[in-house]
């Protein structure tokens, strides 16, 4: 069936309905050729996207604009907010009203929660959320669908196993949600103080899925077809210490995934500090580099669609 | 004999069915005392025909519409009478909007709604019963919602 995209918001992934994004991740096949260069297109000729990152990133910012450029389009925006009127105290509301005026569409990263839905009230242009602190990345999201998708061919029915800071996470609160959307099982691995948030398990749960929460990694990690870790954030920690206290507490490793099933993936939305040791990157349950790449057609999709409104 | 408890009203609004327990929380949100200085009387733990409940009479005051939303995002069950001359002259149950704006700041103080940002709080009602709200921002539920009442 034929779905309209074009204007759209992409602010959490609750936005859209399972054939949406089954819809965007089929398309998102399509643009691999494209966002590998092997094919070239025009779409988005005289079309201006600005990137808006209130907070550092690497990969979300260099692969939306990596996507609009493979597109044929242009970039404006900032990395780091210390150069703006922000620091002078402008509100966000105003920020976009500006930025609006001078593009097609935004992507903003945020450290608060809610920011890109407040941006959507006050832009004319379509908002793409990269990150509103703890709450929802679903281009993240979207491209985490797409590596388990093409890495093992279906969603449904796999286990999945969430690692680490379930409690920060943003891009785990997103994930738990879409997995259960599609009926993967879950299987939540935390230390006791960075336990999945209770909404989150509700949410689950709301679509027929009971996930296992549990603090043991040897025994979750057995049965798991993707294990997907994260990164102890040590910037959404009220207090130091309680960081410290959390920090490394699992680790994966060799020794680890001897126990694992040959065909597991292990996914890591990056930057990994210490959750993933280097000597697992040459092993083929890796895809974490993979997934990475992943973003590129993800969001080439999703612009070519919101900006084109049509398919290349 | 009948023991009478608390007498009726000349003028103002009672609020019935108020869940049991609830009044005080009731005042809070309708800020009694500070914005009253009228009579009011509390009645709480009252046997009714469904069962237990709290009542409140404030004399000489008639609630306006946003204060009824208030009252039904800590007592949802709660109805309204205008009173006028001993009479009833209006009774309505509160009814919750499918979205409440501007009544109930979000609990989460890293949400955007909280900075300083020309919007009000907004959230979306999920469940009616037993209540539960979920920000239009943040999508986070607060817990206590009579806490975060404005």
């Amino acid at each position: 069936m034929p779905m309209n995209f074009k204007h759209r918001d992409i602010i959490s992934i609750k936005d859209f309905s399972k054939e949406e994004i089954e819809y965007i991740l089929e398309y998102a096949k399509h643009m691999v050729p494209y966002a590998k260069a092997e094919k070239h297109t025009t779409l988005l000729n005289q079309q201006i996207l600005a990137t808006l990152f209130f907070e550092p990133s690497t990969r979300t910012r260099l692969s939306f604009e990596s996507a609009m450029h493979r597109l044929g389009g242009s970039v404006i925006g900032f990395a780091d907010p210390s150069g703006t009127s922000l620091k002078k105290g402008e509100s966000l509301a105003d920020t976009i009203r500006m930025a609006d005026s001078y593009s097609d569409a935004i992507v903003i990263r945020h450290p608060q929660e809610g920011a890109a839905r407040l941006a959507a009230e006050f832009s004319e242009v379509p908002i793409l959320n990269g990150g509103d602190g703890a709450g929802q990345h679903p281009t993240q999201c979207l491209l985490d669908l797409f590596t388990i998708l093409t890495e093992k061919k279906k969603i449904k029915g796999n286990n999945v196993v969430l690692l680490g800071d379930l409690k920060y996470g943003r891009t785990v609160h997103s994930l738990a949600y879409a997995l259960s959307l599609f009926k993967a099982n879950l299987t939540f691995v935390s230390p006791e103080t960075l336990k999945m948030p209770k909404e989150v398990i509700n949410e689950c749960k709301e679509f027929g899925v009971e996930p296992v929460s549990t603090s043991n990694l040897e025994k979750a990690i057995k049965e798991a077809d993707v294990l997907y870790a994260t990164r102890i954030q040590k910037e959404r920690f009220p207090d130091a210490e309680e960081y410290n206290r959390v920090v490394g507490s699992y680790k994966v490793d060799n020794a680890l995934l001897q126990q694992a099933k040959q065909d597991l993936i292990v996914m890591h939305p990056l930057p990994r500090i210490v959750e993933i040791h280097s000597e697992v990157d040459s092993t083929a349950h890796a895809v974490y580099f993979k997934q990475a790449f992943n973003g590129l057609p993800v969001r080439m999709a999703l612009l070519s669609l919101i900006l084109g409104g049509k398919k290349i | 004999m009948k023991e009478l408890k608390v007498t009726p009203i000349k003028d103002g609004t009672v609020i019935d069915h108020i869940t049991p327990g609830h009044a005080l929380k009731v005042l809070h949100v309708l800020k009694v005392p500070e914005s009253t200085f009228s009579v009011v009387s509390i009645l709480m733990n009252v046997n009714g025909k469904k069962g237990k409940k709290d009542i409140v009479k404030i004399e000489n005051r008639e609630l306006d519409p946003k204060e009824l939303d208030k009252i039904a995002l800590i007592a949802p069950k709660a109805t309204i009478n205008i009173i006028r001359d001993y009479e009833v002259v209006k009774k309505h149950k509160v009814e919750l909007p499918k979205e409440v704006i501007g009544l109930t700041k979000c609990s989460n103080p890293t949400c955007i709604s909280n900075a300083r940002e020309p919007v009000e709080s907004r959230f979306q009602v999920i469940n009616r019963d037993p209540l539960r709200i979920r920000c239009y921002y943040c999508e986070r539920e607060p817990e206590d919602i009579a806490a975060g009442i404005i």
